[in-house]
């Protein structure tokens, strides 16, 4: 796949000294959706402001589908759409002409056709004759997506999408994303939900501090990084972990009702035959055996946490 | 040039305007009679014609030159500063247009909205008072460079502004006082001699002298020198904007 986004040695630093992004290196695949991960001041709306041309970087090279950011800023940003984490809206104008304005903004002629699709696809077709300021908050959101893809960009940003919006909100913004994925637009999100990546991206990156710590697949990163947990609930309970099975490294779950075991997948042994037979060994009767998967929201902490340490 | 969103902003702007069209036509207006009935009536009634020229055909074209003034400064100012506060200047920032273009769009709308409430006011006066516009060319030119160039001048603002009491101060402060002093309402041959050469360094005196000369054929100081000054204003607006686009002052971080 070639890279739609292509991000060399990118640094920004502010008058006051203080470095947001230290020598990033990205690139990003046309069609996938990546999903940004990092705690608050990481640098994620900072890189997404870079490359958007809000903010201009220090030094390094930014380009999209091989247009420069700088030398050919309009080639380069005509294939941008970008949905900004605050809501920022003319509170005054109606939603059909502040989305009609977006995409005459971006040099694409009018054309009703593609602005009644996008409004009905995110169910802003019935609000489009009301005022901004007469939306609820969700439904703002909504309107700053269909502005950015007013002009049929072929990267998207968003960032910090469902930021204090409801469970209902968040999962149709999810719907979106997917239906755009399927029409071969190149998604890049900023979230501080890990669910939400968990859920959506193709790939993941972690940054903290301005520097990015990491870039995977999210499949074989939680494949990779992940532990799994097996608990063997017991029928009766105990006080402590008999000594027969202390070098298992166990732990005693709640009301010593069951024995708690952590193994990585991928070592050859995970070491389970030898605990149950060591279990039955020491005369304790299972009641049942549960296996959990780490999140990737365990991975991110773990991440985050090493690199500050 | 980007002449599809130049368009959308100068469109975009206008609707503005639009909206809000009955307080924009009638604040204007409303003020401008009271300007004539006060002035033109009351007051004027016991003044000597000037030159030749009744008092309240006298003060049209300083009464249209103040409007315009402040209405291009806050119209272009108000345009600009308000996607900075409500933080919608990303989409212009993160959109193919370059600076030019941003402009061309803003100030185009500011001056056009200005030149309407002009024309607006020029045609009450006709209500008011017996007068006629002796180079009708000339007039047009000046309130159209007058409109662009103080709408120039209000994005400027607009841009340096970081609260809504600076985007006052300045009008308030400057602009105002400047317009009164600048013989809207009084030719600067009835002050004493020193008031006359204080005179000579405001600049609006040379925009009024020569839009009231379009009107009557009488100035203040002569049309080239109007003319030059008008031009030297535009000029340094122009050289400012085109300094912000190439620093990025207080647009880009």
């Amino acid at each position: 796949m070639p890279a739609v986004l292509n991000i060399q040695n990118l640094r920004k630093a502010y008058s006051d000294g203080f470095e947001a992004l230290k020598n990033i290196d990205l690139q990003i695949e046309e069609g996938e959706i990546f999903a940004l991960l990092g705690p608050n001041g990481a640098g994620k709306t900072t890189l997404i402001s870079t490359v958007c041309g809000i903010t201009t970087p220090s030094s390094g090279s930014i380009s999209v589908s091989g247009h420069d950011i700088a030398a050919d800023f309009r080639a380069a940003r005509r294939l941008i759409g970008l949905v900004p984490q605050e809501i920022a809206l003319e509170p005054f104008e109606k939603v059909i002409n502040t989305v009609r304005f977006s995409r005459g903004l971006f040099g694409k002629p009018r054309k009703d056709a593609v602005i009644e699709d996008i409004l009905k696809r995110l169910s802003l077709w019935d609000k489009r004759d009301n005022q901004v300021r007469e939306l609820s908050g969700g439904m703002k959101r909504r309107v700053l997506i269909a502005k950015a893809l007013a002009h049929e960009p072929r990267l998207l940003f968003l960032d910090e999408p469902t930021a204090g919006v409801d469970v209902e909100l968040r999962k149709d913004m999810w719907d979106i994303v997917a239906d755009l994925k399927r029409d071969g637009v190149t998604i890049i999100l900023t979230t501080h939900y890990i669910e939400e990546a968990e859920a959506i991206a193709d790939r993941v990156g972690v940054i903290a501090k301005g520097e990015i710590l990491l870039v995977e697949e999210k499949d074989r990163l939680m494949q990779q990084m992940g532990k799994k947990e097996l608990e063997v609930q017991l029928s009766g309970s105990l006080d402590s972990i008999p000594g027969a099975l202390a070098h298992h490294n166990l732990q005693l779950g709640a009301d010593g009702a069951s024995l708690i075991y952590v193994y990585d997948t991928n070592q050859e042994r995970t070491g389970i035959t030898k605990l149950l037979n060591d279990v039955a060994a020491a005369g304790l009767t299972l009641r049942d055996v549960v296996t959990r998967q780490s999140s990737l929201e365990d991975i991110f902490v773990t991440l985050v946490r090493e690199d500050a340490a | 040039m980007n002449w599809t969103a130049i368009r959308a902003i100068y469109m975009f702007e206008m609707a503005r305007f639009f909206r809000t069209l009955a307080q924009s036509f009638v604040s204007p207006v409303l003020s401008t009679s009271l300007y004539f009935v006060v002035f033109g009536g009351a007051i004027g009634s016991r003044i000597d014609e000037i030159d030749g020229v009744s008092y309240g055909a006298f003060i049209v074209p300083g009464l249209i030159m103040l409007t315009v003034m402040t209405q291009s400064i806050s119209n272009a100012s108000f345009g600009i500063y308000f996607p900075k506060f409500i933080g919608t200047i990303y989409e212009l920032l993160s959109a193919p247009v370059n600076f030019l273009e941003i402009v061309i769009g803003y100030v185009g709308a500011a001056a056009t909205k200005a030149l309407f409430i002009g024309v607006i006011i020029l045609i009450t006066s006709f209500f008011f008072v017996d007068m006629s516009i002796a180079h009708p060319l000339a007039m047009i030119l000046f309130l159209v460079l007058t409109c662009v160039s103080f709408a120039l001048f209000g994005f400027i603002l607009g841009i340096w502004a970081g609260n809504f009491e600076q985007l006052q101060l300045v009008p308030l402060l400057i602009v105002t006082p400047l317009v009164f002093l600048g013989g809207s309402f009084y030719s600067i041959s009835m002050l004493p001699p020193i008031w006359q050469s204080i005179s000579m360094f405001n600049p609006v005196v040379y925009l009024i002298s020569g839009f009231r000369w379009s009107f009557y054929g009488l100035a203040d100081v002569p049309i080239v020198a109007s003319l030059l000054a008008i031009a030297f204003f535009l000029g340094i607006c122009l050289a400012v904007v085109w300094w912000i686009f190439k620093t990025g002052w207080r647009i880009r971080q």
